[in-house]
């Protein structure tokens, strides 16, 4: 069927368009964008003034626990919070029980995901057999099977010779090796920013040194094979500024930043709830000084995209002292409200620079389809409401988990709707969109 | 039930009740409520020195000393400032509780308020364990000690007892020495002399500070001289045995020529110095015997007015307690 999304403002900077334009979708494709298109037969969808026709956005990091911890999420519970939170496609970390380092296992979750039909789901498949560190996993058959990068995500890659091994081996297939940058032995058993809010809390600290330390490593590493590198969750400013020169010396290395370390700090650990274990994450809420260089780093082209870490936990699992809380909160549900309040309302960036961080960039650090609205490409459509006000309601997630530190949150900025394959797969009623 | 006459009288407490549930931590308190707790435990500890020591204000009422590690010193000067003021007493320790069994927290201490305890006195090795707590408990949390966080009573104690001696807190030069990063008794005396109005002084080797420590009003050295120099108080924490792991320091031997707390060093402190340690004290490596021992030393003092200082605490929370249910 078509459908014709008619007289919104469409943001779609791969095409370097932004402005009030027509989209047309002919069954699962993208089959025109421009000012008047004829209705010819198509299903006419009135976009409402103040929404904004995005192409789908893509986070690249998100846990869904499937296999082993359904309990937390399962892939169907996670795409559907993937798409109540205007992703289309979400690329899914392997470190499940059993991790996700054999084709069988990526097999699993994609069938998973097919049965679900709710967001795209890109799974990727481990670094190490095990994720322990030792020997290279299967990754042509992982690459084979539709994984679309690796990672030992949870921990760093354990030697900086696997690590440069890893990078060549999957250079091989042009994937990209995506890093969770720590130096085990200075992080020691920390629980949170090593700061002077841990320190008068008690709580044992890891510094941001050692995360810079672990992306300082990837760098050289990424010069020495060629090979794309990839910054997971970064918080520090020193990984930022390690970011920042290398890419100044060419070197093929991109970042990612979460919502919730451009918005917190680690003064969360001390209020208005001390010691809360939804404010307990890896990397850590750090200082002020770090926050607010991922702001400076988002609104200067330096960061490449945003991604949630999205981590759930069942509640019996936080509600333990802190320091033995799981680390991780939910974040696909929060991102685009937290994004559009805290960067574009905020007179930060504008909206074009928000959709290359939510879809662009994701899409070719990735190497999956989406990213934009060109004729041909997969109907993967955001309609975002900019200035919608929402009530962040832990109660009222998608998730199977409920761990966020942002219940009770007002913002600015919210999803109308959310659009995978031409199928409107999530409708916001409080947007005032009919599809 | 007779209430403890309040026999200090200079300064009059600006209250007459804690404003609140539990006791977690100094970093809560109002100078005139750490004023009241000190005023009432000088009335408790008059109980102390009676040939009954005795009195039935907490008669009736159940405490539960919920400690999930080993202590002799604490647990021994609750139980008995508790039996003092006449409540019906419960030991729980870790390795006799369901712990060892895999419950969680949380659920042990759900199960004891089942059976309606008034207050839960806690020692835990995580910090913010009491915070925990208290968010699920009726009952009033008493922090005996959560993890490197803080241990009020101890810090009350500590300031009732330089108060004995100087008359006063404030204006009063204390210099802290040890491992500071690891200790839950800096943390709460920090909060506790500078909300107080004394001029604290921390020292310790570099890889023993908290970070940013001077952020919460104190100054920090390494020079012990510096710290020891013209002070009225010097307080002396643990060095764990176990420090050399981890790099903190080399060895207890070197600590103690670096930081040790000895005769010559003490010499450049005011001449009616008192010394103070929390205890358990590790001779010869943090304090030397001469010192411990020594004619400055009012180490014991502080142990003694542990339990008049807990009997305060206790019996204002006590009716904090029947003021809520009462509501």
């Amino acid at each position: 069927m078509k459908r014709l999304f008619k007289g919104g403002r469409v943001v779609d900077p791969a095409n370097g368009i932004d402005g009030v334009h027509d989209v047309l979708i002919d069954g699962d494709r993208i089959a025109a964008i421009g000012r008047d298109l004829p209705v010819d037969g198509a299903a006419v969808v009135e976009i409402p003034h103040g929404l904004v026709v995005c192409p789908g956005f893509i986070d690249m990091h998100v846990h869904l626990r499937e296999p082993g911890q359904e309990h937390k999420e399962t892939v169907a519970s996670g795409a559907a919070a993937a798409v109540a939170g205007g992703f289309t496609a979400v690329a899914c970390m392997p470190n499940t029980i059993p991790v996700n380092d054999d084709a069988n296992v990526t097999t699993y979750i994609l069938a998973k995901a097919a049965e679900a039909g709710l967001a795209r789901v890109y799974p990727i498949g481990a670094v190490s057999r095990g994720s322990k560190g030792a020997l290279l996993a299967d990754i042509a058959e992982l690459k084979q099977a539709g994984c679309v990068a690796i990672t030992d995500d949870g921990h760093p890659v354990a030697t900086a010779l696997l690590l440069r091994r890893a990078m060549e081996y999957a250079g091989m297939f042009g994937m990209p090796v995506i890093e969770h940058c720590e130096d085990p032995s200075l992080r020691g058993d920390g629980v949170a920013h090593e700061g002077y809010h841990a320190a008068m809390l008690g709580l044992r600290g890891m510094p941001g040194a050692c995360e810079a330390l672990g992306v300082e490593r990837g760098i050289l590493l990424s010069e020495l094979t060629g090979s794309a590198f990839h910054v997971a969750h970064m918080s520090a400013r020193a990984s930022l500024r390690a970011v920042r020169k290398g890419k100044e010396a060419g070197i093929r290395v991109t970042c990612e930043v979460a919502p919730h370390h451009f918005t917190l700090t680690d003064e969360s650990l001390a209020s208005p709830i001390p010691y809360d274990t939804n404010m307990k994450m890896n990397p850590p809420l750090r200082e002020a000084a770090d926050r607010d260089a991922m702001l400076a780093g988002i609104a200067d082209g330096s960061v490449d995209a945003i991604a949630t870490d999205h981590a759930p936990h069942h509640y019996d699992e936080k509600k333990v002292e802190f320091d033995r809380a799981p680390f991780g909160i939910v974040g696909l549900e929060t991102a685009v409200p937290l994004s559009l309040d805290r960067l574009v309302h905020a007179g930060l960036i504008r909206l074009p620079r928000l959709v290359e961080l939510l879809s662009v960039n994701p899409a070719r650090i990735l190497g999956v389809r989406g990213g934009s609205l060109s004729p041909g490409a997969p109907a993967d459509v955001t309609i975002v409401a900019p200035d919608l006000h929402v009530r962040i309601e832990a109660s009222r997630l998608r998730s199977r988990s409920r761990n966020t530190p942002f219940d009770g949150w007002q913002l600015q900025g919210g999803v109308a709707a959310t659009i995978v394959g031409g199928r409107p797969v999530f409708i916001n009623s409080d947007a005032g969109l009919a599809v | 039930m007779s209430a403890p006459v309040i026999t200090h009288v200079d300064e009059t407490p600006a209250v007459t009740s804690l404003r609140r549930k539990d006791l977690l931590g100094i970093a809560d308190l109002a100078p005139d409520e750490i004023s009241l707790i000190l005023d009432t435990a000088e009335a408790m500890k008059e109980i102390g020195s009676r040939p009954i020591k005795k009195v039935p204000a907490l008669r009736g009422k159940t405490v539960v000393n919920l400690f999930f590690e080993p202590s002799t010193r604490t647990r021994t000067s609750f139980e008995i400032a508790e039996k003092r003021l006449s409540a019906d007493t419960l030991n729980i320790a870790s390795a006799s509780s369901s712990v060892v069994k895999g419950e969680t927290l949380a659920d042990t201490a759900l199960n004891l308020e089942a059976m309606q305890p008034d207050m839960i006195v806690l020692r835990h090795p995580s910090s913010g364990a009491c915070h925990l707590l208290s968010r699920i408990c009726r009952s009033a949390i008493i922090n005996a000690g959560d993890g490197m966080h803080e241990h009020p009573t101890q810090a009350l104690l500590d300031a009732f007892t330089i108060r004995e001696r100087k008359k006063r807190l404030a204006g009063l030069k204390v210099a802290i020495i040890g491992d500071l990063l690891h200790s839950r008794v800096l943390r709460s005396n920090i909060h506790l002399l500078t909300k107080m109005g004394a001029d604290v002084w921390v020292c310790g080797p570099p890889t023993l500070f908290p970070t940013d420590i001077t952020r919460c009003g104190v100054r920090a050295t390494s020079a012990i001289e510096e710290a020891v120099a013209d002070a009225d108080v010097i307080m002396l924490l643990r060095i764990q045995l176990e420090r050399m792991e981890g790099a903190f320091l080399p060895s207890l031997r070197e600590y103690f020529n670096v930081c040790g707390m000895t005769e010559a060093r003490l010499r450049r402190a005011k001449p009616d110095v008192i010394i103070m340690h929390p205890g358990p004290m590790n001779r010869g490596v943090e304090i030397a015997s001469e010192v411990a021992d020594g004619p400055y030393s009012v180490i014991l003092d502080q142990v003694a007015n542990g339990v008049a200082v807990r009997m305060g605490v206790l019996y204002l929370l006590a009716g904090g307690v029947e003021h809520e249910t009462a509501v």
